[in-house]
């Protein structure tokens, strides 16, 4: 298994430096227009913040996979992990605000130990739509994870999946070894629950990254071809699959540095630049609570360590008048968000 | 000078033949988008299509559109080399069937 960049004391561990290498090189030497200035072409800049709908909060970095595309940089070796303290702030937020999803994601949410109390707490509550992005494989990390199937239907969680094809050397390329097997067993297992059967409310979806430097196909053909292969191999169901474009930070900007990709992949993103997609982008309408409390636009700026341009930092002093409207930061890793039919955490947004 | 004769950069540029020929260019360009639809064959197939004749017209800008195309598309490394060897089999075959021809020549020659 390999190594976090943090553990591994690699450069790229360091925030401000991918910024510095998504800002200079092609950027800088205006071979590719900066972000900002696309967008402003069609007098979209400055992006603006509406009225929260998604509250995504980050439970921790701690994962039992490493897988090579990790925008979180997430692994076992990786402690960061949210205190009961700061979800019970998180908790207070969704009370008084109009939020209708929330959306746990990690590393692997489930390994914070408080994530059960979480999860109970949080349906209390009445979200319409609580999602947990789990990696499938952690159901069948341990024993103690064996019940979450149950768990997670006594508590009409929508689960989310990653499952980057539907063939196993595909899979466990990016996701490493034996996770295709263990996916495939979750999924069944799920769907002996009733998770992701065609007229069950048990929502299962799974989401698709591309398994390289290349971006990915068109998102109603994509889950055309893995329900069939899903079912025809393996008999599994599920009900969506939303497709996601690899953002060019953290182990994915370390592995096109190291492939020599970066710079055509950046040349794709802005080639593939969607000037549609900008007004439906994630960060508009979700803000991202990061394991410590703090505030960011989306989990990209929270790993780039962008925080909100706002007066309010932290969950414990949210303030909706203070927040909404707010400028939303920007670098150029936002290219990726806005290629062909636009990316974001529930899928293509054009 | 330029030092070779192929700038995978000039695959970019594919759209400019329309600026010396904008009817022919456009028309052009509308039909390749139409083949390319979903049809009686899907566009995953038809790209592996593609992907085959890139190579037997040994074409480096269609090879590098259409494995970057057949990736998009969630098609396999494995797919992607069995629709190679259909092209290498009917290029082979292109080639060997053409030795009736000379076997036709010597016969007719020979005593």
């Amino acid at each position: 298994m390999i190594k976090s960049l943090h553990k591994r004391n690699s450069e790229l561990a360091n925030s401000q430096r991918q910024l510095e290498i998504l800002s200079n090189g092609i950027f800088q030497s205006g071979e590719l227009p900066k972000f900002k200035d696309k967008i402003a072409e069609t007098g979209q800049f400055p992006l603006k913040a509406k009225k929260l709908e998604i509250l995504q909060i980050n439970v921790g970095y701690m994962c039992n996979q490493v897988c090579e595309h990790c925008h979180v940089d997430a692994g076992p070796d990786r402690k960061e992990i949210m205190t009961r303290e700061t979800m019970q702030q998180c908790l207070e937020v969704i009370k008084n605000t109009g939020a209708h999803t929330l959306d746990l994601t990690g590393g692997a949410p489930e390994m914070n130990p408080d994530f059960r109390w979480f999860v109970e707490e949080a349906l209390k509550i009445g979200v319409k739509d609580f999602i947990v992005r789990s990696n499938l494989t952690i159901i069948r990390a341990n024993k103690k994870y064996y019940d979450l199937p149950e768990f997670f239907k006594k508590h009409n969680v929508h689960i989310m999946s990653s499952m980057p094809h539907w063939t196993k050397g595909k899979t466990d390329k990016q996701r490493g070894n034996g996770v295709f097997d263990k996916s495939i067993k979750a999924l069944q297992e799920l769907n002996a629950v009733g998770y992701g059967m065609p007229d069950s409310n048990l929502r299962l979806d799974l989401v698709y990254n591309p398994s390289g430097a290349f971006l990915p196909g068109n998102q109603a053909s994509m889950e055309k071809d893995f329900k069939k292969a899903l079912m025809d191999d393996f008999g599994i169901n599920f009900h969506n699959l939303f497709t996601i474009t690899n953002l060019p930070i953290s182990r994915f900007l370390d592995y096109l540095i190291a492939s020599e990709n970066y710079e055509d992949y950046m040349y794709a993103l802005v080639e593939a630049y969607n000037p549609q997609t900008v007004k439906n982008v994630m960060c508009t309408n979700t803000l991202s609570v990061s394991w410590d409390g703090y505030l960011y636009d989306c989990d990209f700026n929270q790993m780039l360590n962008l925080p909100v341009n706002s007066k309010v930092k932290h969950i414990s002093d949210y303030n909706e008048e203070l927040l909404e409207g707010r400028t939303i930061m920007i670098s150029q890793h936002c290219y990726g968000c806005t290629a062909g039919a636009g990316s974001s955490c529930q899928g293509s947004v054009a | 000078m330029q030092k070779t004769y192929y700038d995978p950069a000039d695959l970019k540029k594919f759209g400019k033949i329309t600026e010396w020929s904008e009817e022919l260019g456009n028309k052009f360009f509308d039909y390749y988008a139409k083949v390319f639809e979903e049809g009686k064959l899907s566009a995953r197939e038809k790209s592996l299509i593609a992907l085959a004749v890139a190579h037997t017209e040994q074409c480096p800008y269609c090879i590098d559109a259409y494995t970057q195309d057949g990736l998009q598309r969630g098609i396999t490394k494995e797919e992607m080399m069995e629709a190679l060897h259909v092209g290498a089999a009917i290029k082979g075959g292109a080639t060997l069937v053409h030795g009736v021809q000379m076997m036709n020549k010597v016969n007719k020659l020979e005593m």
